[in-house]
């Protein structure tokens, strides 16, 4: 039976790793090879590494941290931040990542989506929408804002629509930030995460929120996610990948165990 | 040892070539030199993306001269869309010919409530005396990331299920795919890679 995924989320800045609360506070967490090794050996599915300050002076301590991360690493690794074209996306292939995420340069430039996946297959460009709900809109969830450059500016686009356009460019998964929810560890936003996952054929990755068990559960049942993201639950020893499987499992969601 | 890992490029070697590293392989590649796949020793056939892409085998001329490793007993491994290479073809593209060592045809997932595609770590159960999946308990996962799928036939060395059983592995004397990414497949895939690299032919020339 297909599992559903931890996903450990490493936020990078300037090579190391720091968690951010909704986008702002910064605290240092460490080294990003020996977190993901850590998060690799202690059960998570998959291995992301955003870059959450990509400066164009910063690319080559990213790859650094890309190789180094990579060197031990024999799960799924994931790499975001700052990949403006299909030559970035091929450096960070080459130093090792899986797969790449676009964000803001996919907004800017849809096609960048499939001039990726033609080189490297769709399996391996994930389109990451950051988004918050809108009060003001007819539908606030489906029609959530998408942000850009980090949560800091909107790029007048709306939630769903925007994923499924990302899916029929030929992304191969969605990973959906919610800004709401992002760094307060009250849960997922699974009414958003459920409208853009009934929108789409492709996996999508919920994010934003995660603080406890029932949080997992929640947004793999009522959020219809196919993997979640965590980052600070595991950085301070909150839990590890292992631990939220085995009380998932426990609760009857289908997980890769023994891990 | 030696491992020439054949490079035609459908999607990114750098994982397959770190994980034969690890596991005390010397894996060498190559994109159309026709003399290392002639003195190969083990050879590899990764692959993510479109089947269409093994259009670039033809080209270089590597078909024949994979068929002629594999008729001399060289152990044979696809992976994904290299595994798929073995079979007759792919809906997917279905003017671009595969190997055709296994007869059958790779169809696309039934359409339905399921997402497609295939993504994420699933089950294996595997056959009774496969030799690529020896020591894998059942129910281990590995990791799949796929469209596109092969039949369950007498080839088949470990069926998975998802919409519908499909081969996860197939094996016939020296030759063996695997749908899944053994290279991102945590200790179970490097315990199937380290088989594969441990694997002593049968019935060499």
């Amino acid at each position: 039976m297909i599992t559903k995924r931890i996903i450990a989320c490493l936020d990078v800045h300037a090579g190391r790793v720091v968690k951010g609360v909704q986008f702002i506070d910064i605290i240092d967490a460490g080294d990003p090879a020996a977190l993901a090794a850590r998060h690799a050996r202690e059960g998570a599915d998959e291995i992301v590494l955003l870059d959450i300050t990509a400066t164009h002076e910063g690319r080559q301590t990213l790859l650094d941290a890309v190789r180094r991360t990579a060197r031990e690493l024999f799960i799924p690794f994931a790499v975001g931040g700052g990949i403006r074209s299909a030559v970035d996306a091929a450096h960070v292939f080459e130093a090792g990542a899986d797969k790449v995420s676009v964000n803001s340069a996919a907004l800017a430039d849809p096609t960048l989506i499939s001039a990726i996946g033609r080189s490297f297959g769709a399996q391996a460009v994930v389109v990451a929408i950051d988004a918050r709900r809108d009060p003001q809109a007819a539908d606030p969830v489906r029609d959530a804002q998408v942000f850009v450059q980090g949560g800091r500016k909107l790029a007048g686009r709306r939630a769903v629509e925007w994923a499924r356009e990302a899916e029929a460019r030929g992304a191969g998964e969605i990973l959906l930030t919610s800004m709401d929810a992002d760094g307060t560890r009250a849960g997922f936003d699974c009414e958003l995460t459920a409208a853009v996952s009934e929108a789409v054929s492709i996996p999508v990755i919920a994010s934003g929120g995660a603080g406890t068990v029932d949080h997992f559960i929640d947004v793999f049942g009522r959020g219809k996610a196919d993997a979640a993201l965590a980052a600070s639950i595991f950085h301070f020893g909150v839990s590890s990948a292992r631990l939220l499987k085995e009380e998932l499992a426990r609760a009857g969601v289908s997980v890769r165990l023994p891990c | 040892m030696r491992v020439t890992v054949i490079d035609y490029k459908a999607g990114n070697l750098t994982s397959v070539l770190k994980a034969l590293r690890h596991l005390g392989a010397e894996p060498e590649t190559t994109d159309g030199d026709l003399a290392a796949v002639e003195s190969a020793e083990r050879i590899v056939l990764p692959g993510v993306g479109h089947f269409q892409a093994t259009e670039r085998l033809d080209a270089a001329g590597l078909t024949p001269a994979i068929r002629a490793a594999i008729a001399r007993g060289v152990p044979f491994l696809g992976i994904c869309v290299g595994m798929q290479w073995l079979f007759a073809g792919s809906s997917e593209a279905s003017g671009q010919r595969g190997l055709g060592h296994f007869a059958e045809s790779c169809t696309h997932f039934r359409d339905g409530t399921e997402k497609v595609p295939h993504v994420g770590w699933n089950s294996l159960e595997v056959r009774a005396g496969s030799r690529l999946l020896s020591g894998v308990e059942p129910g281990e996962f590995v990791y799949f990331t796929h469209s596109y799928k092969a039949p369950v036939t007498a080839d088949a060395a470990a069926i998975t299920h998802y919409i519908d059983p499909f081969a996860a592995a197939v094996e016939s004397g020296n030759v063996m795919g695997v749908q899944f990414h053994p290279e991102k497949s945590s200790t179970t895939g490097l315990k199937i890679l380290g088989n594969f690299l441990a694997w002593k032919s049968e019935g060499a020339a």
